[in-house]
């Protein structure tokens, strides 16, 4: 601050305290809920104090899930787990792949490639979702992990992550490996791929959270219940009529349906910072 | 830009983009193409045959009440929640900018709805508003408003636009930190030299110099509202109550699969495409003149 001003001190203060309050009012409910059971909630005057069936909720959830569908959440965590893996381990190799290709290499229509890849940086999935949803159809790949995984690596943002990053590696490094002897693979494996470390983990960080949070797609394409991920699997307990649906368990599941993501947030948090500014130049 | 240094050969780079495009023609452009193609196509009920009926689809869409009221929907949807989430944002940035003690802390506690998927936002907030046991609709209902999402058209909205706020505030209070760390001290301290009081340096110090931010995060949020709150929206209205809430990337989704409609739907598709190449294009204008993060 230019000048101080204890009182402009303490507003600040009170302001921030009442942002984090409120943002994190929504998850603390949630919580609370995940530990009391049905007839508490129900009633409409749940304490804000933690209950005492934290252990029966997360062991049922987790292990048998809700009453009407039986799901285990345990199976869809590994579900979400496998799809966010694919899709930012999947995006990672095909875009560092082709980041080099487009910045180290002279090949013809090399600018063709790169525009063309640069486009589908503007159509997100949701606009072109019936078609794509028929074609993974004609290719058998409905309730397959293959299925769930690949149309949503088809993004321009790994590659222009990369080929950015590349392009601030020096030349330098490029020519005295050259005279070292040492050919294309060489360069990528012990040059290349160290440097590019921090960008690989950034991108893996947005990407992870990109993936466990899909909705739309696995909504499409999964019809099979053992091939449902967790963001489906809340959204089904609590379609149900109002009566009928257990809020203590599918608060347990939100509450489980945030841990990774959040947990990745908040313990790589400059890796989650550099992958967000970055994706978005 | 390009390299000075190369490495000779064409047929390993090709190999090496290869996935890439792929995977890029398979479910990119093939889909895509697809919808141009369908979006002027009619099928009969049964879906075996289909005839070219060039722009009736669109004809038939510009005539539906239900399109413009869904454009209306988005329009107040999107409108709704960048001024919220950027004003909000603005002010705790603002706040975390100052430099007071554990102003890391703040941040960490404050970005991490960003990792929370959008249908899990939505059901926290129904399960906080829900008519009969949300923790905060008895006093609202004790105050003698009869909340109900369900069955009011505006509750609903209005209940949409917290939890998409909610969601979004994280990354405009990031972004905007970054850009108000990257005013120069200097520039500052010369307003108060010259006597300007902290509100009059934010009005004309900051906020100008904060603008390419702000335009960005508003590009960006209407973005956001338009795709990412699919999820928001199924979760807590599914498009209700009696299609009130129905967005125009909700109603996509709503006449492909309940209603068959599949050339409506694809000029739907169509119309979305050039509105985000539109909003794409638009940022890329702008990118130059943005701030240094």
């Amino acid at each position: 601050m230019v000048e101080n001003r204890p009182f402009a001190q303490f507003m600040a203060y009170l302001t921030l305290v009442l942002g984090v309050v409120v943002v994190a009012f929504p998850v603390y409910l949630a919580i609370m809920a995940s530990t009391f059971d049905a007839a508490t909630i129900i009633n409409g005057n749940m304490p804000l104090i933690p209950g005492d069936q934290a252990v029966e909720n997360y062991t049922r959830t987790l292990f048998y899930g809700g009453k009407q569908a039986r799901e285990p959440v345990a199976m869809m965590m590994v579900n979400s787990m496998i799809m966010a893996m694919g899709i930012a381990i999947g995006k990672i190799i095909i875009s560092i792949l082709s980041a080099y290709a487009v910045v180290y290499f002279k090949f013809p229509f090399r600018k063709t490639a790169f525009w063309v890849i640069f486009i589908t940086l503007m159509l997100p999935v949701e606009v072109r979702i019936y078609p794509t949803y028929k074609i993974v159809a004609d290719l058998g790949l409905l309730d397959t992990y293959t299925g769930l995984v690949m149309p949503l690596i088809a993004s321009a943002t790994g590659t222009l992550l990369f080929r950015q990053f590349f392009m601030t590696v020096p030349d330098e490094l490029l020519e005295a490996s050259k005279i070292d002897g040492a050919g294309a693979f060489r360069f990528f494996k012990d040059t290349l791929l160290p440097l590019s470390m921090t960008t690989i983990a950034a991108l893996f960080v947005i990407q992870f959270i990109y993936g466990w949070n899909q909705y739309l797609w696995p909504l499409l394409i999964t019809t099979k219940s053992s091939m449902q991920t967790i963001v489906i699997g809340i959204k089904k307990m609590i379609t149900t009529t109002d009566a009928l649906t257990e809020w203590q368990i599918a608060m347990t599941t939100a509450v489980l349906a945030m841990v990774p993501p959040v947990l990745v947030v908040i313990f790589m948090q400059r890796l989650f910072v550099k992958g967000l500014v970055e994706t978005e130049k | 830009m390009e390299k000075r240094a190369h490495i000779s050969g064409w047929t390993l780079p090709l190999l090496l983009i290869l996935p890439q495009m792929a995977i890029t023609v398979i479910f990119f452009y093939w889909p895509a193409s697809q919808a141009i193609w369908q979006s002027f196509l009619r099928e009969d009920a049964f879906g075996l045959a289909s005839e070219f009926v060039g722009f009736e689809n669109y004809a038939a869409l510009f005539e539906q009440p239900e399109y413009y009221r869904a454009m209306v929907t988005t329009a107040i949807f999107s409108s709704l929640v960048a001024f919220f989430s950027l004003s909000c944002a603005l002010l705790l940035a603002t706040q975390a900018d100052k430099s007071i003690r554990g102003g890391h802390a703040f941040k960490t506690l404050l970005i991490w709805p960003y990792a929370v998927a959008p249908a899990i936002a939505g059901v926290l907030w129904i399960f906080m508003f829900h008519p009969t046991l949300g923790t905060l609709a008895r006093p609202i209902r004790a105050a003698g408003i009869d909340w109900n999402p369900m069955l009011n058209g505006t509750h609903a909205m209005i209940l949409l636009v917290l939890s998409a706020t909610w969601k979004h505030i994280s990354y405009n209070f990031l972004f905007f930190l970054a850009g108000l760390q990257a005013i120069p001290r200097s520039v500052i301290e010369a307003g108060a030299i010259d006597g300007a009081g902290p509100m009059r340096r934010f009005w004309t110090i900051v906020f100008p110099l904060l603008s390419p931010t702000t335009f960005f995060l508003l590009v960006v949020t209407v973005v956001y509202v338009f795709f990412e709150t699919f999820g928001i929206i199924d979760a807590v209205t599914g498009g209700g109550p009696a299609g009130q809430t129905t967005t125009l990337v909700y109603k996509v989704y709503a006449d492909g699969r309940l209603g068959g409609d599949l050339g409506g739907s694809a000029a739907q598709s169509v119309i979305l495409m050039v509105i985000v190449i539109a909003l794409t294009a638009i940022q890329f204008r702008y990118v130059e003149r943005k701030v240094q993060y």
